[in-house]
């Protein structure tokens, strides 16, 4: 079995790029130059410079003492909390900022759901002085009001998506609207492993550098360059397939993928798209969507927003589908109580998004001397008021 | 059917009105295109509402949310259409995006497509080397005729294949902007225009997007066998009192 993309930008069945004729133009653009750019040496130096000089890179791979006592086995965080913004997003915005430069573009516009990406987004921008529009769902603009504050400082300009349910989807609607009207001098950077081809491949490729550390971080801790399990959650799926990278072809490695179960997957009150969706096209990808009959995509829902996606990348449709992925679920109250845990265990605060991974132990079996990596993909700030708000109510 | 699309394009100054199915009211549908029909336009292009119209604007979109609330249906749009098809005889055109067709079915939806009296359909979303691969057999096994769209970034040598591949006719966009833009033409576009009419293509040509009232449509009509008005016939069913006054106003302030 192939995981990687074929010559038409398809997984498998999945990927592809289903998009109007009037976005045709960009993306073949983007499709002709983006490999030559990011495998060329001259961008490889300044990427890796970047990572390791802004972003802070390497992550570390921290084995959790306390963790492992407690699951009967050996855990492993990979800590992209760490990096500069709080979460692995920067890891594809500096990528994409850099590819933007030298494909000439002048104007960057993103999508974003917390806001995480959106303030990536802002962020590089702001280092490569150049002016950042970030759509985001007016709902969204309301629960994430620091993120939104943070982008302004940054110097983006914020526009808010009224269209549809005003969420991520929308922001992601309104994002290739803009694309489509300015064609020439601007840059869509997408924050995870979906849309079009060759996005999904673009950004995994960006976010490739956490296996890529993990391979040489493992080998040094434990002798072996790679794990038994590797556990990332889903939201499009980015830092799972960067997780995931170098392992892709290593049947010996489990690959578990974690989706929000938000309320649980029969309530109608979920994200888990593979549980509950079916396949079809959303953003110019064929993949799994959560639909009804008619066609028409229907709002996701999880206490955390970055999983809030009715979509997941058609890696991860591959993945799923050819069961080379275990996808797994965990609900809103399962992900807090795994936060709390890890906070209490390892004195680490993670992201909602995050501990919806760290919630999978508890739906595995554990072998003693496994090896297992969770993806801590981001840090748990920016989640504070939703965490104040358990601890008022007690658990 | 070979016959509604092309007795058409015999004429000139083809006005194609395109409406959103289920909208204003989910019955609306018929007595809207009727009264169009009443009212002297050439063909109608009939919208199949999605929750995530990535080609449209903020006035079709907003048609569409309104109609899937009203609780329109593809099987209650077929159903439209097949009434309609007991008087109309001007050309339908049904328009829609690809994930509509996948759920409903590719070959059920062609299949009843063609049944209920549709002659050409335009999905937007479906790229013209996946068509030519995987359903273009199917749609000419029932009947169907596809029309696609080129913009003014549009190569011509891609122009050249949209046009072969397009049996009812080539769809214009004429500027770079989703469905609903600015309401005059600027040069960049009459150019466009220019370069689009000099190529000689067989395939009839209607310009869409950005044409509102009288001065566009005349504009088009001069590089085009006719155009396509949407978001501006929308805007006017929005505010409207009496559809059937608002429909004959509307008609005769363009044609
Ligand atoms: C910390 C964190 N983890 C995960 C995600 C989910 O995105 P993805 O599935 O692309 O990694 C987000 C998205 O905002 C995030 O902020």
């Amino acid at each position: 079995m192939n995981y990687t993309v074929d010559k038409k930008g398809f997984y498998g069945e999945f990927g592809g790029a289903f998009i109007p004729e009037m976005l045709h133009h960009n993306v073949e653009e983007l499709k002709s130059c983006y490999l030559d750019i990011i495998e060329s040496d001259e961008f490889k130096k300044e990427f890796k410079q970047l990572l390791k000089d802004y972003v802070g890179r390497p992550t570390p791979l921290y084995f959790a003492k306390r963790l492992s006592e407690k699951y009967g086995a050996n855990i492993y965080l990979k800590r992209e909390d760490l990096n500069h913004t709080g979460a692995h997003k920067v890891n594809n915005t500096v990528g994409q900022i850099l590819l933007a430069k030298k494909m000439g573009k002048t104007r960057i516009i993103a999508e974003t759901g917390a806001g995480q990406h959106g303030v990536a987004t802002a962020t590089v921008c702001a280092l490569m002085n150049m002016p950042c529009i970030v759509y985001m769902g007016e709902i969204d603009i309301q629960r994430q009001a620091p993120n939104v504050a943070r982008m302004q400082m940054l110097g983006a300009e914020v526009k808010a998506a009224i269209s549809g349910s005003k969420t991520l989807k929308d922001a992601t609607n309104e994002a290739i609207r803009d694309w489509i009207a300015n064609p020439e001098d601007t840059y869509y950077l997408i924050g995870s492993v979906v849309g079009p081809h060759p996005y999904p491949d673009m950004v995994a490729r960006f976010q490739s550098i956490i296996s890529e550390e993990m391979q040489y971080q493992l080998e040094e801790q434990t002798g072996k360059n790679y794990p038994d399990k590797v556990i990332a959650c889903v939201g499009g799926g980015s830092n799972a397939a960067g997780a995931f990278y170098h392992f892709l072809d290593n049947e010996k490695v489990e690959l578990i993928a974690v989706e929000a179960d938000g309320l649980g997957i029969n309530t109608g009150k979920t994200a888990a798209t593979t549980q509950i969706g079916s396949e079809g096209i959303i953003h110019g990808s064929k993949t799994y969507l959560m639909q009804n009959s008619e066609g028409q995509i229907t709002e996701p829902h999880s206490i955390s927003a970055g999983l809030d996606y009715p979509g997941i990348g058609p890696l991860h449709a591959h993945l799923f589908k050819s069961k080379r992925g275990t996808f797994l679920g965990a609900t809103d109250q399962e992900a807090l109580n795994a936060a709390f845990e890890l906070t209490k265990l390892e004195g680490i605060i993670p992201a909602l998004e995050s501990a919806h991974a760290m919630a999978a132990l508890n739906k595995i079996k554990l072998k003693n001397d496994e090896c297992v990596v969770v993806n801590l993909s981001g840090r748990g700030d920016k989640d504070m008021e939703t965490y104040m708000r358990v601890m008022n109510n007690g658990k | 059917m070979e016959n509604r699309i092309q007795n058409t394009f015999q004429k000139k100054r083809i006005l194609n009105i395109y409406l959103t199915a289920g909208y204003p009211k989910l019955a609306d549908t018929v007595t809207i295109v009727q009264e169009l029909v009443k009212n002297g336009v050439d063909m109608v292009e009939i919208g199949m509402p999605f929750s995530d119209p990535l080609a449209d604007g903020p006035t079709i979109q907003n048609s569409s949310e309104i109609a899937i609330k009203n609780g329109i249906t593809l099987d209650l749009i077929f159903e439209q259409i097949q009434e309609i098809r007991k008087t109309v005889e001007i050309p339908i055109i049904l328009m829609g995006y690809f994930n509509q067709l996948l759920q409903f079915g590719i070959e059920q939806f062609l299949e009843k497509a063609a049944q209920v009296g549709v002659d050409s359909l335009i999905i937007p979303d479906l790229p013209i080397d996946i068509y030519q691969e995987e359903y273009k057999s199917l749609v000419e096994k029932y009947g169907l005729k596809m029309s696609f769209l080129i913009t003014p970034q549009t190569s011509e040598e891609r122009i050249h294949l949209i046009a072969k591949e397009s049996r009812a006719f080539l769809y214009v966009v004429s500027s770079y902007a989703i469905t609903g833009g600015k309401s005059e033409i600027e040069d960049y576009q009459t150019q466009y225009f220019e370069r689009i009419k000099s190529l000689n293509i067989e395939t009839p040509k209607l310009i869409g997007f950005g044409i509102s009232n009288k001065e566009t449509f005349e504009t088009a009509c001069q590089y085009a066998e006719g155009a396509i008005i949407g978001s501006a016939f929308i805007k006017a069913l929005e505010n409207s009192p009496n559809l059937k006054e608002t429909i004959k106003e509307f008609v005769r302030n363009i044609k």
